[in-house]
């Protein structure tokens, strides 16, 4: 009854924007710690590689805890997309005539992209995942052997731009939602307004830099 | 000074309108907004013509009527300021204002810059008030209610209904109007009761009203003529998600 509820009523897909979003904020950010390991050399990151396929070993299979994390991510995407989807359909129907004059003062760059921005990181997920997980479309995937994908990857310009502006959309998406998040979820007050921004923001930083590490890395020869 | 409106005019609820040019000459920098529209509809009324529809009651910033949507801004470039309020001093002679009613399809335009906003009506009946009866007011000492309380709740109280909030927002959201009234009678003793069947009802005609979702961009809250405070919809939204939880859905 209270789940039918919260589905149907537009606080409730908020709800649960708010709380899918901040799982993949914290999968991204181990995701980000993760990827610093391709600066301890190929035979570190390839191991740290292959334990993510051992954890909760011996209690479950080989893989098995890999698959529920992505069956749980992949859930929460879908929620969260279809969330996004359905309430802004009706947000464009509750304004079907602009302004002549349009202004939207107190809207910064990051809430404005939240839309089309969203958008983007979903086709760049699509590709990220074909290029480093599945390696469809990577000539130099060999499973095992994420390291030697990476650094071959980085070599080509137009990917280090696609993984730029994949990540520095994915910064901008957290600046707006990790406190927008903060503030469906009724965990905002006045009094730690600011701390949440402030904790928004650097989560944003840090995720966007820490990803941003890799490609530079690989271009500057320091990974190689 | 002389001035450059640009109004939305619009004949009836489906006819199709359009921005009109009219050029205001020799207004004093100490008029209100509304009466330089007096100025124009008396001009236009001599000359044969419809008058601009524009609704208007108190002037004096305490009823909300008036609504009008001046240079993309509800009530205009100042900050907790109605219409009503707005003097010509807070523009420039020579400049081009554009005036257009709300913008949101709860809230049709009924003529010009009039529109319907009975939909805040309704979803004020549906939990805006209290059931018990409160008789005259009541011994101020009976009921002790802690001063953060009777802060929080005056501040929300403040709302005049006007629904610059719903113009302002990008989405036509409503979320700041409930959660002004929500925040009002959900942190008062008297509100206790029915704190949970409140915000349920509340939101569901809110969002059966067909207004937009809050994407928590600030814009009602920077155009609320009270500065009601962004604050209350994380509010509202602790409010309702703790009803649901409570089971009273």
């Amino acid at each position: 009854m209270a789940v039918r509820a919260l589905w149907d009523s537009t606080i409730g897909k908020k709800t649960v924007m708010a709380v899918t979003g901040l799982m993949m904020v914290a999968f991204l950010f181990l995701h980000m710690l993760g990827n610093l390991k391709i600066f301890f050399g190929a035979t570190d990151f390839n191991a740290y590689a292959a334990w993510l396929r051992t954890i909760g070993e011996p209690f479950l299979h080989f893989t098995w805890y890999l698959w529920i994390q992505r069956v749980v991510l992949a859930v929460a995407l879908v929620l969260h997309i279809v969330s996004a989807w359905q309430l802004s359909r009706r947000d464009r129907r509750a304004r079907p005539v602009k302004y002549a004059h349009g202004l939207r003062p107190q809207a910064s760059f990051a809430t404005h992209t939240m839309r089309w921005g969203g958008v983007i990181i979903a086709v760049f997920l699509i590709w990220h995942l074909l290029d480093l997980t599945v390696g469809a479309v990577n000539p130099n995937f060999v499973p095992g052997k994420p390291y030697q994908a990476v650094v071959a990857d980085f070599q080509v310009w137009w990917i280090n731009i696609v993984y730029i502006i994949g990540v520095v959309m994915v910064g901008l998406h957290i600046n707006h939602g990790f406190w927008s998040a903060a503030q469906t979820l009724g965990v905002n007050r006045p009094v730690r307004d600011v701390a949440i921004r402030a904790t928004g923001t650097t989560v944003a930083l840090l995720i966007t830099l820490g990803f941003l590490t890799v490609p530079i890395g690989v271009m500057t020869g320091l990974v190689h | 000074m002389n001035l450059t409106l640009r109004i939305w005019r619009q004949p009836g609820p489906d006819a199709g309108g359009s921005m009109v040019t009219y050029q205001v000459s020799d207004v004093s920098p100490d008029m209100s907004f509304l009466e330089v529209l007096d100025v124009l509809n008396e001009r236009l009324i001599r000359a044969g013509e419809q008058p601009v529809a524009f609704d208007h009651d108190c002037r004096e910033g305490i009823c909300g009527s008036c609504a009008m949507v001046i240079n993309g801004r509800p009530h205009g470039p100042e900050q907790t300021t109605t219409t009503c309020q707005l003097h010509l001093r807070s523009f420039r002679d020579g400049d081009v204002i554009d005036v257009e009613p709300w913008r949101a399809r709860p809230f049709p335009v009924i003529k010009d810059l009039v529109v319907d906003r009975s939909a805040f009506d309704r979803i004020i009946s549906s939990g805006g008030y209290i059931t018990s009866p409160t008789g005259s007011a009541p011994e101020a000492h009976s009921i002790l209610v802690p001063k953060p309380v009777a802060d929080l709740a005056f501040e929300n109280a403040t709302c005049i209904g006007c629904g610059a909030c719903v113009a302002a927002c990008p989405n036509g959201s409503a979320m700041l109007f409930t959660a002004a009234k929500v925040a009002h009678l959900n942190s008062l003793p008297q509100g206790q009761p029915e704190r949970e069947s409140r915000v349920l009802s509340m939101v569901a005609t809110m969002d059966a009203e067909g207004f937009g979702g809050c994407t928590n961009t600030g814009e009602c809250a920077a155009a609320c003529p009270k500065g009601i405070p962004l604050s209350s919809i994380a509010n509202l939204n602790r409010e309702y998600l703790h009803a649901l939880r409570a089971g009273r859905a």
